[in-house]
């Protein structure tokens, strides 16, 4: 008698096809590691733990690496030296320099055309590929999820684990499916997208599960807005989130330096093409939202799931800790939060410093100014977004527009490069995370899509970018 | 590093209500410029322990707890989110707790915290609550029977990752784990051989 096999969800899938060793009681599953990216804030210890136990690398060939959350944004220093803020900045990207070099990985580093913030250079390389498993000692490698791979971020430990023996101890996460009906409104991005299934999922509604995003709002998205949207899947408390690959997919790799070639990438193609849930696979917990729906989404208090739409009133806080988020926000509850004064403004990151982010953003931007109390940062997320970007000259329009032009890096995402803000100013930012103090000690972060921080930039205010994005203008 | 002896700790909890207290909150991003484990303490909640100027903040939970009587940190729902820095853990450990408590940590913390000797735990919403209301709390944590009791309260059972636990009571090393799976390894790259 024939069994059917169960049927299997696309991390099943996966996962089953890493295991070194399967889970059992007492121990967790050996996984085996396709891709293993580092950069330099979390591995020096890592590569310090190898060099103890006198051990190298098991697989060089599968470890990447570059520089981007201590690097400088500004132009390097008059003897052509990077403009590093202060000297501890310099030594940790020496010592991930050291350490590549010691232990023969492949480093994108100041001299290369593809240095980046490595979720947003490692896909334009091709490195990321459906089906693999990715990881990094950072929480944002669900950015390549995109691709049909099971992408995590890791503890250093577990970077040393990975770098020793190319595989993690790892138990199985839970699984859970995330339905985007219908399609975005035109105006509204993957940001938005991520944003109102944060709020939706919760902060910790994702905890100790993998989000598969599925649905029809997905065939309506490119791979950039697909990295966006699983990028923030950690954000809902998720260790990953997936999308099964499809002829977008396939086309964005075609021809990428590490993608395979010929005969290789065909076949390739062949298998990815069953790197989809099958019907009737079963997900732990599974949520319908309808895309049609969505506006421009801000955020109200300290926490990315504190998001509402743009033209939308704070709410009257539910709880200790939501009226605690919009005290140190200095919202007021019940009221619109479009007017409110904007210092600053961040267009970057691994969600939102790709080349049609910008293209969004200079749409917004295109023959205006902003205004005169705002600084604004525009950092693209790698040397390529860089060099796209100028040659459609969507730098001069930033420029223009008196915005400030910086060099790919993590910048004011994270707020240890020297890109940071003052306490207490009021920044819209395209990034992914507006806890406390994360740009800047005492800084107030609200997240929103690079059309909505545009917009803001403009008018000095939070603004809904809708109406800057209803006829294409000319300048 | 090695792990430390741990079966049973007891001391009193330091309490930090809130919700989502996010791994920025427990070693903001300025202290991640460091190439070493060792002497992070210093930077543990740092925004929460001082002000503007450097100076201690008065009303600071931490104020006048001293680390070696206070090892237990219980933490509002969703402790832990965000970055998956084991800055965190390494600079909560270097302060001198050994044990979170919560309703729900986050999953990248989790692991980490359990990989450097700080011990995870969820507990129900009921005793977590008390515990809340009851700052400096004295309680009892058996990593053996994976419980925690608050002596003349309650005692509770707790889930714990049973590797990472055994990790820790038998000075397993997980590195060493790994490396012994040498034989699964090779079998596996010879059948998936391309890159
Ligand atoms: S851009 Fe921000 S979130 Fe992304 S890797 Fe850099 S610091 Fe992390």
């Amino acid at each position: 008698m024939s069994h059917e096999a169960a049927p299997k969800s696309l991390f099943d899938k996966v996962w089953d096809r890493h295991l070194v060793r399967p889970q059992t009681e007492e121990q967790p599953a050996v996984l085996y590691i396709d891709r293993h990216l580092v950069h330099e804030v979390t591995s020096p210890q890592a590569f310090t733990e190898l060099r103890e136990r006198g051990l190298g690398l098991r697989c060089p060939e599968r470890t990447f690496a570059t520089m981007d959350h201590s690097t400088p944004t500004l132009p390097p220093n008059v003897d052509g030296s990077p403009a590093y803020p202060n000297e501890e900045n310099r030594k940790q990207v020496q010592a991930l320099q050291d350490h590549c070099a010691d232990f023969g990985i492949k480093l994108f580093g100041w001299d290369s055309p593809h240095r980046g913030v490595i979720h947003v250079m490692a896909p334009e390389l091709g490195l990321t590929l459906p089906g693999m498993t990715i990881v990094c000692g950072d929480s944002h490698t669900a950015t390549h999820g995109a691709f049909g791979a099971l992408a995590f971020g890791i503890g250093t430990t577990e970077v040393s684990h990975v770098l020793a023996t190319q595989c993690l101890l790892q138990n199985k996460p839970k699984s859970m499916r995330v339905n985007l009906h219908g399609r975005l409104q035109r105006g509204i991005s993957a940001k938005d997208m991520a944003l109102a299934v944060i709020a939706a999922v919760g902060a910790s509604g994702g905890v100790g599960h993998v989000i598969e995003y599925a649905g029809e709002a997905l065939h309506w998205l490119d791979m950039e807005e697909r990295m966006t949207l699983c990028n923030m899947s950690i954000e809902a408390g998720a260790r990953a989130g997936m999308i099964a690959p499809d002829a977008i997919t396939f086309a964005w790799l075609k021809d990428r330096q590490y993608a395979p070639t010929g005969k290789a990438w065909e076949k390739a193609v062949e298998e990815w093409r069953s790197l989809r849930s099958d019907d009737g696979a079963v997900f732990d917990k599974e949520i319908n939202l309808d895309a049609r729906l969505m506006a421009p989404m801000i955020t109200h208090g300290p926490s990315p799931d504190r998001a509402m739409a743009v033209d939308s009133i704070t709410p009257h806080p539910c709880g200790e800790a939501e009226g605690k988020g919009l005290d140190y926000m200095r919202f007021t509850p019940g009221r619109p939060l479009m007017g409110e004064k904007v210092d600053v403004v961040f267009i970057g990151s691994c969600t939102n410093g790709r080349l049609g982010d910008l293209r969004m953003a200079a749409r917004v931007m295109m023959g205006q100014k902003i205004h005169p109390q705002v600084r604004m940062l525009v950092v693209p997320g790698s040397e390529q977004v860089r060099r796209e970007a100028e040659s459609e000259g969507l730098h001069e329009i930033f420029e223009r527009a008196g915005a400030e032009w910086r060099l790919p890096g993590c910048s004011m995402c994270i707020a240890m490069n020297g890109d940071m803000a003052k306490p207490g100013e009021l920044v819209v930012s395209t990034s992914n995370r507006n806890f406390e103090g994360r740009q800047g000690k005492g800084a107030r972060t609200v997240l929103a899509s690079p059309a909505t921080a545009a917009a803001s930039a403009i008018w000095g205010e939070i603004a809904d970018p809708r109406p800057f994005m209803e006829a294409p203008r000319v300048a | 590093m090695l792990l430390e002896d741990f079966s049973t700790l007891k001391s009193r909890t330091l309490v930090l209500a809130q919700e989502n207290i996010d791994t920025d909150q427990i070693i903001p991003a300025r202290y991640l410029t460091t190439t070493l484990r060792a002497g992070l303490g210093k930077a543990a909640f740092y925004d929460w322990r001082f002000d503007e100027n450097g100076k201690p903040r008065k009303n600071s939970p931490f104020s006048g707890h001293h680390p070696a009587t206070h090892q237990i940190l219980v933490g509002g729902a969703n402790f832990g989110c965000g970055s998956s820095r084991e800055h965190a853990p390494w600079a909560l450990t270097d302060y001198g707790f050994r044990a979170i408590i919560s309703t729900g940590i986050a999953d990248i913390f989790k692991s980490n915290a359990l990989k450097n000797s700080m011990i995870p735990i969820e507990l129900p919403a009921e005793h977590h609550d008390a515990l809340l209301a009851n700052p400096g709390a004295e309680l009892v944590i058996d990593l053996e029977r994976c419980a925690v009791e608050w002596p003349g309260h309650w005692t509770q059972d707790f889930d714990i990752d049973p590797f990472g636990r055994q990790c820790l009571l038998d000075g397993v090393d997980p590195l060493g784990f790994l490396q012994q799976c040498e034989n699964d390894i090779a079998k596996y790259e010879a059948k998936y051989h391309e890159l």
